[in-house]
């Protein structure tokens, strides 16, 4: 009974998009420092990883190192964009700055606010994607056919992410404490979910947990065949799980939200 | 007599926290036009009262209106027509002072022209007009606190509701709020105020209630409260045995509070004879009762956390 009101449908009114655009006017008061790191990272990435020590890596399945890390690269870059904006940045908001206090003061509910968040987190997302296709492209390393999917494939991928992070942020007692999910789910995901190295190598029982509990190793596996100008069917059953995973993710940070601000 | 339009009727209304119950039962009504005061020690249930009048609480029970609807059921119709003054500034550190305004507008869909139009008169309005394009980090507490005043009449509400307005601001500054304050209920705007100042209660306020343990103590108008309480005058003399044997004798209604005694009366002039002659004191100070010695009589005198 009682954990039956953590997956109430939450109600969504056009009301949210005002959240997202106040958000999207602080993100461009900034729009030059925010722009930096998707920029300039994957060229330090690649530089460093992908034609330094990528000299030293044979092709795997094919491709050059720098060619298959650089859509890993897009999808890390997805994923930390709108956790990070879910989990620290919503918390500021939420705790420090009231901002979540003052919109509520008006016709706006507390659901139209983190509706707002998790849709700003995702076109946080996005935004990556949009400035690091372009960056890639130019060092060579992607095939442009299906290249500019990667960008609306970015927005849900990173929705995942900002529900995932929304859920921590409900439940941490402090912002201290937000240092476990990045430490224990975060990382691990960047180095074992297809990113650096594929995942075959790795024993099959911790293939199968990839795949079954690690977002981010469908968003790797999407985003490395768009990058590749391929596109298969069986990358349905990743796109399906990212989707429902979302779905769910979603629900459930708006009713802990919910549970944690409507007192 | 004119019966004017109710704008918060609240009725048996009971807000509780697990164990604890923050509001018990608590009835009231504020009339349109009016300028209404909480009053009461910390954790006497004023704000989770107003958090409960600006739909952002739900309550456990009872009844709750405000401008005839149901709090539950309509928080958005309401705060449509709500101007929200938080203890807390909660402004915008990522926005200048305009853009505060303008960003909050947006929330209440006030066409941008409409918007502008509005931010001028408001900034006029609250003295800001040359901090227009300043970050609200940078503002001195008394701005921000007129800025947060400015933000919560940008939808031009009806029913205003600010939690202690003027919490540390200097002497100037509460008055600018004061002035501000008695400037919009000539407009007829309602007001809904908690302090923990009683002369800005006894100053502005046309009604109020008196708080304490989530119940409502006392209500009505503040100088009849005092009235009926306390008397027309206090006499404060110092504490020492003597004095207490001569009140008892002479059977007048008075109060020790540590180093001093307080004696309530209608009649100070006859107080004061009576305490030099009968008791040879000399040092005797007389003043006029305020809402501070009723809140002290009711409440107590005991710290609250």
């Amino acid at each position: 009974m009682s954990y039956l009101q953590y997956f109430q449908i939450p109600e969504l009114d056009r009301r949210l998009l005002k959240v997202w655009l106040r958000n999207k006017d602080v993100f461009m008061k900034n729009i030059k420092l925010n722009f930096l790191p998707p920029f300039l990272e994957p060229i330090l990435y690649l530089l460093a990883m992908g034609f330094g020590l990528g000299t030293f890596v044979d092709d795997i399945g094919g491709v050059s190192y720098a060619q298959f890390i650089a859509p890993a690269l897009i999808a890390v870059s997805v994923m930390y964009a709108s956790f990070f904006e879910c989990t620290y940045s919503s918390y500021v908001r939420m705790y420090y700055q009231k901002t979540f206090d003052a919109i509520i003061a008006t016709p706006l509910i507390i659901e139209d606010v983190i509706a707002g968040e998790l849709f700003w987190g995702a076109t946080r997302s996005a935004i990556n994607a949009l400035v690091m296709v372009p960056v890639i492209a130019a060092f060579g390393l992607i095939d442009l056919k299906y290249a500019l999917l990667i960008i609306p494939f970015a927005f849900l991928a990173g929705l995942l992410f900002a529900c995932i992070g929304m859920c921590f942020t409900a439940l941490t007692p402090n912002i201290m404490v937000l240092e476990y999910p990045a430490l224990l789910f975060i990382t691990p995901m960047f180095l074992f979910s297809g990113t650096f190295f594929p995942l075959e190598v790795l024993p099959e029982p911790i293939q199968y947990f990839a795949f079954a509990f690690l977002p981010l190793t469908h968003i790797v596996r999407v985003i490395r065949s768009l990058a590749y100008g391929s596109l298969e069917l069986s990358l349905l059953s990743s796109l399906l799980w990212i989707f429902m995973a979302s779905l769910l993710f979603f629900v459930l940070s708006m009713n802990l939200m919910k549970k944690k601000l409507i007192v | 007599m004119v019966t004017r339009n109710l704008i918060i009727k609240a009725e048996g209304l009971v807000k509780r926290y697990g164990e604890l119950t923050a509001v018990d039962g608590v009835s009231f009504y504020v009339e349109e036009g009016e300028m209404f005061g909480f009053l009461g020690p910390n954790g006497a249930g004023k704000t989770t009262t107003m958090k409960m009048v600006q739909c952002v609480s739900p309550k456990t029970s009872g009844k709750l209106e405000v401008f005839g609807m149901d709090a539950s059921a309509h928080p958005r119709e309401i705060k449509k027509d709500m101007g929200v003054v938080p203890q807390e500034n909660n402004l915008d550190p990522d926005f200048t002072v305009y853009e505060n305004l303008r960003n909050y507008s947006r929330y209440f869909d006030i066409p941008s022209k409409e918007a502008d139009k509005r931010i001028a008169e408001l900034l006029d309005f609250v003295q800001l007009v040359d901090k227009k394009n300043v970050m609200s980090e940078s503002l001195s507490g008394g701005m921000k606190r007129r800025l947060v005043l400015a933000r919560a009449l940008l939808n031009n509400p009806r029913l205003i509701v600010l939690d202690e307005p003027t919490v540390g601001l200097d002497p100037q500054a509460r008055h600018l709020i004061w002035d501000k304050l008695r400037s919009l209920k000539k407009r007829g705007v309602t007001i809904v105020l908690t302090t923990h100042y009683l002369d800005e209660a006894e100053k502005l306020c046309d009604r109020l209630i008196l708080m304490d343990h989530g119940e409502i103590v006392v209500e009505g108008e503040p100088g009849q409260i005092i009235k009926d309480h306390i008397g027309t005058g206090v006499v404060e003399v110092d504490n020492h045995p003597e004095v207490v044997e001569c009140l008892q004798k002479s059977g007048s209604s008075y109060e020790i509070m540590g180093d001093i005694i307080v004696i309530y009366t209608n009649d100070p002039m006859h107080i004061t004879d009576q305490l030099s002659m009968e008791c040879s004191l000399d040092k005797i100070t007389t003043r006029k009762a305020t809402l501070e010695d009723v809140f002290l009589k009711l409440t107590g005198r005991k710290l609250r956390e």
